[in-house]
This record gives C-alpha cells, structure tokens and sequence, in this order.
C-alpha cells in the first residue's frame, strides 16, 4: 500500500479497557481534521480481558473500507504482540507498551518503533489507580498525534467534548495525551499527513448504522418496539429507547410509544403482530438466531395479512457463529422466512442516510401491503463508525395503507380478504372501531374473503394467488437499484448493503487495469426487473456478497433463470468487514480467465 | 361500561360451534356470554385472542361483533400484550388451553403475568389435546389414564400456583359446569385492572371422560370442592337481601360492581395472603381434590401500560404530527453527531 495516500493503522488493545473510547477520540479528531476515514472494530464476544483490533484507515481516494495488512501497529496488548507483529507490513512502524516482558525483541528490529514505557509515563499524573488503563490508552492517541502529524488542539477539543460532564477525569486524559506526544519528538517516519488535502467536513456526520436506523424508526412513526437482547441489535433498540424518551412525550410527559424487553424472540415477534393488527407501527430488531425464531410467526404476518417489520443487524452464522463479526447470510432466509410458500418484503441499506430512511419506508410498505418487511442491515454497518452526510429529512408522509373506518363502512359493504381494487390489497378495519360491520377474526388457517375457517380447495388457491400477485406488485412501489452505467463497459459488479463501501475502490482498482466496469447496488427484494435487463446489457456481471453460498446470486438466478451464465459469484465470508483488495483479486483473476476463454 | 339500551343478548353472540356435543368447552362460552352481556361491556371494545387448540376455537363462538385473532399455539398471550399495548382502552379476553399455555406457551404466560397485561386470561383445561386426538397435557394429574390406557407418569403444572407465585393479583379456578360461580367470576375479571387469570376445568367428551381419567366429568363431580359460593351485583342493580352478612365477604369492584363471595368449604382462606393460597394449593394437590374458587385477589396493583408510562391517547390513534420530530429537530440531532 502506498502510504503517501493511504495509511492503515492496526490498534491491538484488550476489550474493556477503554480503548473503544481512545479509538473513537482518533477517528473523530481525523474527521474533523478534513480527512477521509474509516475505522472497523474488531471485538470480541466477551465483556472484558480478550484480545480486541481497531482498525483505522486514512485514505485520499475516500476508500475506506477494511484493510488487513496495517502500516502502523500500536500494540498493546502483549497477548497478541508477535501475532500482530507478523501481520505488520514490512518496514510499518510500530508503537508498544514497553512494559511489556518480551522475551526475544529480534522480531521487532526489522521495524521502526517508539516503545512507550506506560507505567513510567503515567507517574507524574498520579491519577487515581482505577483510571490507569484508560489513560494508557490516551498515550498512544497522543503518540500517534504525533506520527501522523495531527492538529494536537482538534485531538483535544474532541476529547472535551467527549468528557465535557467530568472535569477531572477530561484533565488527566488531556494530561496523558500530552505525555505520549512529548515523548518523543522526532520519529523518523515517512508517516505524515500534513501535506495531505484535507476538506474541513460541513453538514457531516459520524455515527452507527444502529443509531441512524433507531433514528429513522422514531422518525418512521414507530409506536411499539418489543425486542431481545441479542449482539449486534442491542444498541440500536436501546438507541431507540433513548431517542423516544427524548422525542416523543406528549404534554404530560408520559410516552408516546411502548418498548417491550420481551422474554425470548417467539414473544417479541408476536408481540409485534398483535399491535400491528391493532394498528401500530411495530416492529422488533434482532440478529441471525433471532431471526431463525420467528420464521413461524412470519408466515402467520404473511398468511393473515397483518403488517410487521423485522430489523435484522445480521452476523456471521450459521447457528451461533461468530457474534461479533459481520456477515450478509440471512438473506435466503429472509426472503422466503417460514414454512409453506412465502415471499416477504426486504430492504437492504447500505449507509446512514438509507438506515434512516428505511426507518420510514419499512412501515409504509409493510401498512400498505398488510405484509412482513425485513430490513436486513449487519454488523459493519450497525456498530461500526460512518461518516456521512446529515440524515436528511423524509418528506414523504406516511402512508397508513387500506384502513376503513366506522364512517367507511356506512358507504359499502366490507368483505376482509375481498380484492376490491384488483390490486392484490384488501381493506381492513381495526379493533375498537365503532360499528357493526367492523368485526371479523384474523386467523392463520385458511379463509374465505369474510375471514371465516374455510378448508375449501379453492378458497385456498384463491388467497394464496391473490397474495402472491399482491407482493409480486409491491415491487414497483420498493427501493429501486442504485445504478452506475456507461453503455461502453461490457462488465459489471452487483452487490447489496454495506459490500458497496468496497465497491468504488475496486472498480477504480480494475479501470487501472484495464478492466472497466458497471455498478448495480440492489436495495430491495422481490428483485425489481430493472435487474434484468441491467444483467442483459453485460456479458459478465459479477454479484460480490458477504457470504459463503451467493444467497444474491442464487436469487437473481432464480427469478431469471436465463440470465445464469451471465453471472459470476464473488464471495468474502471470512466475518471480516469487505475487503476491497480480496475482491479486486478475486475479479481480476475471474477476468483472466473469461478472457482467455475468448 | 356502555349503554345500556345499546345492546342485547343477542349481540354478544356467536357463531355455531363445531365443538363435539356436550364439550364442557361450549358451557364456558355461554358464560362468557352472559358476563359480557351482564356488564354491558360494548362489543366494539373487545378484542379477543386466542392460540390453536379446540379451546382456541371457541372465540368463534361468542360476540360475533368483536375482532379476533386466533394465531399460532403458544402465543397468545405475547400476541394479546402487543394488543394491549398498541391500545389500552380495550377490553381483551385471552382464551387458550392447557397444551396452549401449560407447555408451548409456559414462557409466554408467565412473563405476561409478571408484566400484568390487563385482560381476561382463560385456560379451558381439560387435561388433553383434544384437537389433535388426546394425548395428555401438562396439567393432568400422575396416573390419570388416557383412552388409550397409557398411564400419565409425571406430576401436573398447576397454573394457578403459577400465576400466584409470579404475582398474578386475580387468581381463580372454576368448573365450566358451575354458572354461578364462572359467570361471578368472569364479570369480576372484566373488571380487574391487571391479569386476571381463570383456570376453567372443562371435560373432553371424546378423549378424557373415561374411567380412569381424572378430568373426566365423574371423576371431577366426585373431587371437586369450590372454596366459596359466588354471586355478582352489576352497579346498576339493586343490592338485594339475599345473601346472609357475616359469612359473605363483599368486594367491591372499580365501577361499583360487588363480588359476593360466601364460604362454603370447611377450609378457611385468606384470599389476600399469597402463602395461603399456596399452601392450600398444595395440599389439595396432595390428597388429589380439584379446588375451585377465587383464590387470591388485590385491586391496587399497576397494570402493564401504567407501568409502561404510556400517553392517555391509544398509540394507534397517534398522528404523523404527533409522531414525526420535525426537520429543525433533525438538524438538532445532526449537530449531536459531529
């Protein structure tokens, strides 16, 4: 990699020792400083003492996403010091904790370093003993200050704001910061960004997938939230627990709203389904197990018709996995989640800006189709830093779908499952309305169109038609493909959801060799036909997903069939955030031999 | 409660059951009927929920004119929360059965009970799945034997102690055969502000009414001891003198409304002691006799949306303005992420 316009720096730290916060204090001061940045959090599924990598990446081009091989290793974790060594570019620099008994420091020589003697530095402080490790962590931020030749006042105003309740604490991190940035001052390193463009940020935002989609469902009218906890959703239920006390009191103060820590992701799920039937936006979030549990409920959504909406942050599985790493693998099961045939509504975002939409759009469609939508987001996305422009403000208003009410009624007559308007949608009423044709009882069974128990065959075939002919029609109302296309360029690259982070970087990669390419970003599921005819247009289309079996790919192979030979699957399922090199990688030598081929 | 003008009996009915002849299952409907009925409860304000199950058919069968969802087994009772929550100004009634409550859906019951979702909670108990041809439930007794003269090895779920032990305020057990009792009962439970939890023994004619079952409807006739005798006063009635002072103890409910209970068992009970309850569950359970009554009871505990803070309005009648922060909000918030 070439430092004079990208540096990666890897922070090897132990989880729960504040280094979250250093790592934070660094990315933000960098944003604020005008550089492009991207930070990936590595942690692991442990409260405290495992290992834990932060990974900073400070790019010209705005390539930010996941770079294994660092330039700069802050070590400082001896656990995994001669690990971390070994995955060091050669010739990187590295800053460590000299305090640290190594027995051999032969590895070290082919590198520059700056060992920092932690203890040592610390003294003269003399802060309380309980805030030691945290400050440990506040010298590398200040020797990395250093390295890079960052603006020691930005580092210092991030970490007041950070702080701004707790004088005392804020003096001695200021303190600490300023000790590893004195410690020494000629470093010997080509390392510097001072040089480097920098574009001060305006109207720019850091932040969570998870706080930005916890946003966009307050925002969205949720009314009713029931969840489990499970990593990596936690965050952004509690993220919208916190945003509805701050946003949604009425004069008395009390809530505009009801969250639900249900007892298991069965409970959460139903829960959702009964205030949906009552006429709530509702909608639970969870991850990949979760999501596995509420596959009956999902068919019951679907069959009686009743809106609901599952924000699934998924992780690497399957069962278990690996909870705290990312993957995009629940997709095939949230496509056609339950038993029986089903088809649900799924939004994929893929920044902030789409979290936060989504939050609205999920509701509008899941009430006006009287369906299930699942928004599939995932750990990169949700727990990781972004930046991005403000979240804009939606000015759509919400569309609440075919609800009758007492008056409705006195105009005609009222059949549940009638499809009135051809369009596949029925009307509804909703419980507590005042009048005598409102009544009729919702139901998993199969029914006729009063929503009586019917085991007639054609009753059967009819409303299953009737639904399948109802989603297939959603499609034009869904999130439509981001597209990219030159008519010269012959290839093209499909992906969904935070793979796009990757995407600008590899396409560039590729045009360097000559390998010019079209981009297709899918935001929605049924697949629109826009897809199609996008993937006619090109004699290679490579569809780049995060996970092992091309769940993309096999949906688009089998709602066109005919395209298949078109298409090249490119998969990173490693639980590592997308690397933009292993694709390139992988795309250049597919083309290698596609063109010999010809 | 509504107008009284406004409805009759007629409005509070259902359609026609497709329960086997003489199930003990159609009896509690009727009485659920009546109570409603009685208490003038409108039938626009009702929402009823059930699971799957013969009894979770039964919501079918009475008040016609109320919404009803009958969902998947086992969830009733997270399904009949989100309703509440989603608008706390109806009147809901939960119908599930043993299979339903006892083992699928043990989970679900108890955390509603914890939370004290206020509804009507009623378990139509009769020892098997009827629905899927008698195999034996949770709550059967050890050595109950089945029509097919397999021998019940394990000790019943009693979910009365259950729902007493979780903190449930209104705990009762009744007998679908006893009018009085069931009627007095469920009208007092509309009226609970909180979960009211009824456990209803109700005979299957076709898989459990054999020799050697204990639910069957002998084997219950020669078991059973109710623990107080019941009658209910609505608050438009006149107090009449037909009950003796002394052995009857008045509860007056929230809208003026009085549940009479009279002591008939030899046994003495405090309803308003959780250990009683308890204990004399535990006993009965020991000498094999099927206790009904009212046994335990308090009035002042908050119900879930109390305890949730939720607004006055129902959230499903919430608006857009009411619900949307506004765009400079959003700048606001913009500003908090830099």
């Amino acid at each position: 990699m070439n430092s004079s316009t990208n540096i990666n720096i890897t922070i090897a730290t132990v989880n729960g020792s504040g280094s979250q916060s250093a790592n934070e204090i660094l990315l933000r001061s960098l944003f604020n400083q005008g550089y492009s940045v991207g930070g990936k959090n590595l942690f692991p599924s442990n409260i405290a003492g495992l290992a834990t990598w932060f990974n900073l990446r400070i790019n010209q081009h705005a390539y930010t996403s996941f770079q294994k091989t660092p330039d700069v290793l802050v070590a400082m974790n001896q656990q995994t010091f001669y690990k971390d060594l070994k995955n060091l570019r050669k010739d990187g620099f590295v800053i460590y904790n000299s305090d640290f008994k190594l027995l051999a420091k032969k590895e070290l020589e082919e590198f520059k370093t700056l060992a920092l003697p932690c203890r040592e530095m610390l003294k003269p402080i003399e802060s309380p003993i309980k805030l030691r490790k945290f400050l440990t962590n506040m010298l590398y931020v200040g020797a990395l200050t250093r390295l890079l030749d960052l603006d020691l006042e930005i580092i210092k105003s991030v970490v007041k704001s950070k702080f701004k309740s707790k004088a005392e604490v804020l003096n001695y991190n200021l303190q600490a910061i300023e000790a590893g940035y004195h410690y020494k001052i000629d470093l010997d390193s080509n390392l510097s960004l001072k040089k480097w463009p920098v574009k001060k940020p305006e109207k720019k935002i850091v932040a969570h997938g998870n706080q930005a989609s916890a946003l966009g469902l307050v925002y969205g009218g949720c009314t009713f939230m029931s969840w489990y906890p499970i990593t990596p959703s936690s965050s952004l239920a509690e993220d919208f627990e916190r945003y509805a006390h701050q946003l949604r009191k009425d004069k008395d103060q009390k809530n505009k709203f009801t969250v639900v820590q249900a007892e298991d992701e069965l409970g959460a799920i139903s829960m959702v389904i009964g205030a949906g039937w009552t006429g709530c936006r509702a909608a639970t979030t969870t991850s990949g197990p979760g999501l596995s549990l509420m596959s009956e409920a999902a068919g019951l959504s679907y069959f009686a018709e009743v809106p609901a909406v599952i924000w699934n942050v998924q992780r690497a599985g399957p069962s278990t996995g690996l909870p705290t790493r990312t993957m995009q693998g629940d997709l095939l099961s949230a496509a056609n989640l339950s038993h029986g045939d089903t088809e649900h509504i799924v939004l994929l975002p893929a920044s902030l800006q789409e979290c936060f939409e989504f939050g609205q759009i999920c509701f509008d469609l899941a009430e006006s189709f009287q369906t299930l939508v699942i928004v599939l987001s995932d750990l990169d996305l949700g727990m990781n830093f972004w930046i991005s422009d403000d979240l804009k403000f939606i000015d759509k208003p919400y569309n609440r779908g075919k609800v009758l009410s007492a008056e409705d009624l006195n105009e005609k007559p009222f059949h549940r499952y009638e499809d009135l308007d051809k369009d596949g949608i029925c009307y509804r009423t909703l419980p507590g309305t005042k009048h005598e044709k409102a009544a009729y009882f919702t139901r998993g069974t199969s029914h006729d169109k009063d929503a009586q128990y019917s085991e007639s065959p054609d009753d059967f075939e009819e409303q299953l038609n009737r639904i399948k002919f109802k989603i297939t029609n959603s499609r034009s109302s869904l999130p439509a493909p981001y597209i990219d296309k030159k008519d010269s360029h012959k290839i093209a690259i499909i992906c969904y959801g935070s793979t796009d982070s990757a995407i600008k970087e590899v396409r560039d990669s590729l045009s360097l060799k000559d390998i010019h390419s079209n981009y297709l970003r899918i935001k929605s599921l049924p697949l629109n036909d826009e897809i199609k005819n996008f993937i006619e247009a090109h004699q290679r289309v490579y569809v780049v997903e995060q996970n092992r079996d091309g769940q993309m790919n096999s949906i688009i192979i089998k709602d066109f069939p005919e395209l298949s030979r078109k298409l090249i699957s490119i998969t990173q399922f490693n639980g590592l955030p997308i690397e933009a090199e292993k694709i390139k990688q992988k795309i250049i030598k597919a083309e290698e031999i596609a063109r010999n081929k010809n | 409660m509504a107008d009284l003008k406004e409805f009759e009996k007629q409005d509070y009915k259902g359609k026609d059951s497709t329960l086997c002849t003489g199930c003990g299952h159609d009896s509690i409907t009727n009485h659920i009927i009546t109570a409603y009925f009685q208490s003038r409860v409108s039938p626009y304000n009702i929402a009823k929920v059930s699971g799957i199950g013969c009894s979770s058919k039964t919501p079918t069968y009475f008040i016609s004119k109320a919404h009803g969802f009958n969902s998947v087994h086992g969830r009733m009772a997270p399904l009949a929360t989100g309703v509440s929550c989603a608008n706390k100004d109806l009147n809901i009634i939960g119908i599930s059965g043993d299979g339903d409550t006892a083992s699928i859906g043990l989970g679900g019951f108890a955390h509603l009970i914890r939370r004290n979702v206020p509804m009507v909670y009623i378990v139509e108990n009769n020892g098997v799945y009827g629905l899927t041809k008698g195999q034996f439930s949770a709550t059967l007794d050890k050595k109950s034997i089945s029509k097919s003269q397999k021998i019940n090895p394990y000790p019943p779920i009693d979910l009365c102690s259950m729902a007493i032990n979780l903190g449930c305020d209104f705990v009762a057990r009744s007998f679908s055969g006893d009018t009085k009792q069931l009627v007095s009962l469920i009208s007092a439970a509309i009226r609970h502000n909180g979960t009211a939890f009824i456990d209803v023994i109700s005979p299957c004619i076709t898989f459990a009414n054999h020799e050697g079952s204990f639910v069957s409807f002998k084997h219950i006739k020669e078991n059973k001891e109710n623990l107080q005798d019941f009658g209910f006063i609505q608050p438009q009635q006149e107090v009449t003198a037909d009950y003796e002072e002394g052995s009857t103890q008045e509860i007056k409910l929230v809208d003026g409304s009085i549940l009479l209970l009279k002591k008939v068992s030899s046994k003495e009970h405090n309803i308003a002691s959780r250990i009683d309850s308890l204990s004399l569950l535990q006993e009965s359970q020991n000498k094999s006799q099927i206790l009904t009554g009212l046994f335990y009871f308090k009035d002042s505990s908050k119900n879930f949306n109390e305890i949730s803070n939720v607004c006055e309005k129902p959230l499903k009648d919430l608006k857009e303005a009411e619900l949307k922060p506004s765009p400079e909000t959003l700048d606001k918030l913009n500003e908090q992420l830099r």
